[in-house]
């Protein structure tokens, strides 16, 4: 077998191809529950990316070392021990470092186990790839994954409060209560918002990337 | 027996898992094509629910639950291991699982075929932990209440799935732009699907 460098075009495709071609939610359908409930603020989407990031990477990693010893009858357990116990690390390093943010991410730090990327990511590549490769398709995915969530958290945000990362960013006196011409759109932090926001994320990526139009 | 119903009734519309909770969309975008896998693919959710639902429950109130240890002697009266609660429903749903998917292997290979990856989702399907977590929290008490409660959130999930389905086979006829096709239109109807159904939450039982 002949030695591949770590950066060659074919292990760099891995990583870039989940930016737009082949991006978890809007072309797998992977992740989407997280995606919809973290995104009415910035903050919350920034840390619950970072956190994928680090599960997805490192999960992807231990099972692809692991997939010679894994009997395909069991695989779904062993998987879902791995990322737990991932994530409960995750959780106490939260809860250590930036214990305010944790309190307001606790159900959806517990809610990456069920994250379907994850598993996703493990079933459809890990499994059957070495831990290099594993590694870099890890990346990849957590980085389409946490650029879908803070574009749709960052308009989520603006336009709903008004506000990014908390502070406020559209003046106060535009506002109508304020003898200003600005209305506030309170639907966008109600959840069936998340849904449109990300479709029409999907329309506009699709006009851009005409290939991944679908036949219906 | 009253109060049964009202627990299904208020699993199935006014708390449904797919439209108030927004749990288990991955599986219930992606299996929506047609009528025939969707009506697979909620059954399997429904017979999911239904066993580890009351499974949790036993597990919660004998195990889990501070105090729930004390048949095993004084000495556990106070021995709470509700922290353990996560990986244990974790455990127990995707034992659960896999049972199923051998199943479904075994005696439908055609329903095996259509739902393809998505049957090992059903372990991380947000769904069935989150009813499950549900059930921890609004604290049902006995059996039969947590078995009606796992098959109406199972219940409502198969309807949410069903009718995106059937819309969704409808919508082929319609003249949707080029790149809103598929996935995209797919999430504005869940969409509206949501907001029509936020209609359910001022019922009052």
């Amino acid at each position: 077998m002949s030695k591949e460098s770590l950066f060659s075009k074919k292990n760099r495709k891995l990583l870039t191809d989940p930016l737009d071609d082949n991006n978890p939610i809007t072309v797998q359908v992977l992740g989407i529950c997280s995606a919809l409930a973290i995104t009415v603020q910035l903050e919350p989407a920034v840390v619950m990316a970072l956190s994928v990031f680090f599960v997805l990477s490192v999960a992807n990693v231990i099972v692809s070392l692991l997939r010679n010893l894994i009997p395909s009858r069991i695989r779904i357990i062993v998987q879902l021990v791995v990322i737990a116990t991932l994530v409960i690390l995750v959780d106490e390093v939260l809860k250590a470092f930036v214990y305010d943010v944790s309190k307001e991410l606790s159900v959806f730090v517990g809610l990456i186990i069920t994250n379907c990327i994850i598993m996703g990511r493990l079933e459809a590549f890990a499994l059957g790839n070495t831990p290099g490769k594993a590694f870099l398709d890890g990346l990849g995915n957590a980085f389409g994954y946490g650029f879908i969530l803070i574009v749709v958290a960052f308009f989520r945000e603006l336009l709903g409060s008004g506000t990014l990362f908390g502070t406020q960013v559209i003046p106060l006196e535009w506002y109508i209560e304020n003898g200003g011409f600005y209305a506030n759109n309170g639907m966008m932090i109600l959840p069936p918002m998340a849904l449109i926001t990300v479709g029409i994320l999907i329309w506009i990526q699709r006009m851009k990337n005409r290939k991944l139009i679908e036949s219906n | 027996m009253e109060e049964l119903v009202n627990i299904f009734i208020k699993a199935v519309f006014i708390e449904n898992m797919v439209f108030a909770y927004f749990l288990g969309m991955c599986s219930y975008l992606a299996i929506s094509k047609t009528v025939e896998t969707s009506v697979g693919m909620g059954g399997a959710v429904v017979f999911v629910l239904g066993i580890t639902v009351p499974l949790n429950f036993l597990l919660e109130t004998y195990v889990l639950q501070e105090g729930a240890l004390s048949w095993l002697g004084e000495n556990f009266n106070d021995v709470d291991l509700s922290f353990l609660s996560f990986i244990m429903f974790i455990a127990v749903i995707a034992s659960m699982v896999q049972l199923v998917e051998m199943i479904i292997e075994k005696f439908s290979p055609a329903l095996y075929g259509s739902l393809g990856l998505f049957l090992p989702l059903i372990a991380v399907n947000c769904a069935i932990l989150g009813s499950s977590l549900f059930m921890q929290e609004r604290a049902y008490v006995n059996i039969t209440e947590a078995t009606v409660f796992g098959l109406g959130s199972g219940s409502g999930f198969f309807l949410a799935i069903v009718g995106l389905a059937a819309i969704r086979e409808k919508i082929r006829y319609s003249n949707v732009p080029g790149p809103l096709r598929g996935l995209g239109i797919t999430y504005i109807i869940t969409g509206l699907m949501g907001i029509a159904f936020m209609s359910f939450m001022g019922i009052k039982l």
